[in-house]
């Protein structure tokens, strides 16, 4: 069965850490970092299912700060 | 398939739209603003009206917007960006006029601009950011803030008796004859956005076909003045702002041409 891909690539330098898009995505694709923080001390989003991505795109349309770009595909 | 194959092979399903420009906003982690700078965006960008499209931005949070949109901007005095609006449509008719204010702004102070420049049936849009409170001086009482809402300057919650009720400034638009289109929409979830993006459209090619004013109410939230967390204020928006400012489209002019 064909089964749809995603793919998310986020602008960690640009991201507040409001968590908007963790709530937003269906998959739990997305968490906040827990280790690390960018140069503004935010605790950045990470896709740490990148597996489970399906190219939604909710992520991308509830972030504040356009951070996130979303790609998708089609497997066969 | 790995992520970077399928970014490689993949089709581009969602991106930040091009007019919204890498500056780094100023806004609070979580604020309605930024989806609707990035609505207005995406909306522009889709009319094809870059080139013709003149913002007028307010005193408030929303006063940066010029720095984040790459389109033609104009900064007015507190209140007064619907009677600036009304001066740029009147000397540039084919272009398209919005302004962009929040609910100090458009009702507080500027209640008397909003409501003579929607009355006078203006092609211009107000874009109307409704967040309950006067978010850039650190949270203070502004005519949209809900009773019993605690804020710096009603600590023990709004009351009739001191205060007043709240403005329901869409209703009020909505009874004006100049009026064409108003609508109260809100960003908290992708379907929220969607239709929000939708009534914004509507809205402006209404104000490009000179039928009337337009008036769009985004109910948005304040984390910061609110003192909650961004998830917490979508939640709280949605429990308690629906209830006195419901969302919908409060008048539509070409819906009754159609009928």
């Amino acid at each position: 069965m064909a089964k749809i891909r995603g793919a998310v690539v986020i602008d960690q330098d640009r991201c507040k850490g409001c968590r908007l898009c963790v709530v937003a995505c269906p998959t739990q694709t997305l968490a906040l970092s827990t280790t690390s923080v960018n140069h503004r001390g935010y605790a950045f989003s990470e896709d740490v299912n990148p597996d489970a991505c399906i190219g939604c795109s909710s992520c991308a349309q509830v972030c504040p700060d356009g951070c996130i770009t979303v790609y998708k595909i089609r497997e066969e | 398939m790995t992520k970077e194959e399928i970014i490689q092979k993949g089709s581009l399903a969602y991106e930040k739209p091009s007019l919204l420009n890498n500056n780094t906003m100023h806004y609070c982690p979580g604020c309605s603003h930024g989806v609707i700078h990035k609505l207005i965006a995406e909306v522009i960008e889709e009319m094809g009206m870059a080139d013709k499209a003149i913002g007028v931005s307010p005193v408030g949070c929303g006063v940066f917007i010029y720095k984040y949109l790459d389109i033609d901007f104009q900064e007015a005095a507190h209140g007064r960006a619907p009677a600036l609006a009304t001066g740029i449509k009147r000397v540039l008719p084919d272009r398209l006029v919005f302004t962009y204010q929040g609910d100090g702004d458009a009702a507080g102070i500027g209640g008397n601009e909003t409501l003579h420049a929607l009355n006078r049936g203006e092609g211009i849009t107000i874009i109307f950011i409704n967040n309950a409170i006067y978010g850039m001086t650190g949270g203070q009482m502004s005519p949209m803030t809900l009773m019993g809402q605690v804020t710096a300057t009603s600590p023990y919650g709004r009351e009739a008796a001191i205060h007043g009720y709240p403005l329901k400034l869409a209703e009020i638009a909505a009874q004006l004859e100049g009026t064409a289109y108003v609508t109260r929409q809100s960003v908290e979830s992708v379907a929220a956005i969607r239709k929000a993006k939708l009534a914004l459209k509507k809205a402006f090619q209404i104000s490009m076909e000179e039928k009337g004013s337009c008036l769009v109410e985004f109910v948005g939230t304040c984390s910061s003045g609110w003192k909650m967390t961004p998830v917490d204020a979508n939640k709280w928006m949605s429990e308690q702002m629906f209830l006195y400012y419901p969302k919908g489209d409060l008048k539509d002019i070409t819906k009754k041409e159609k009928s």
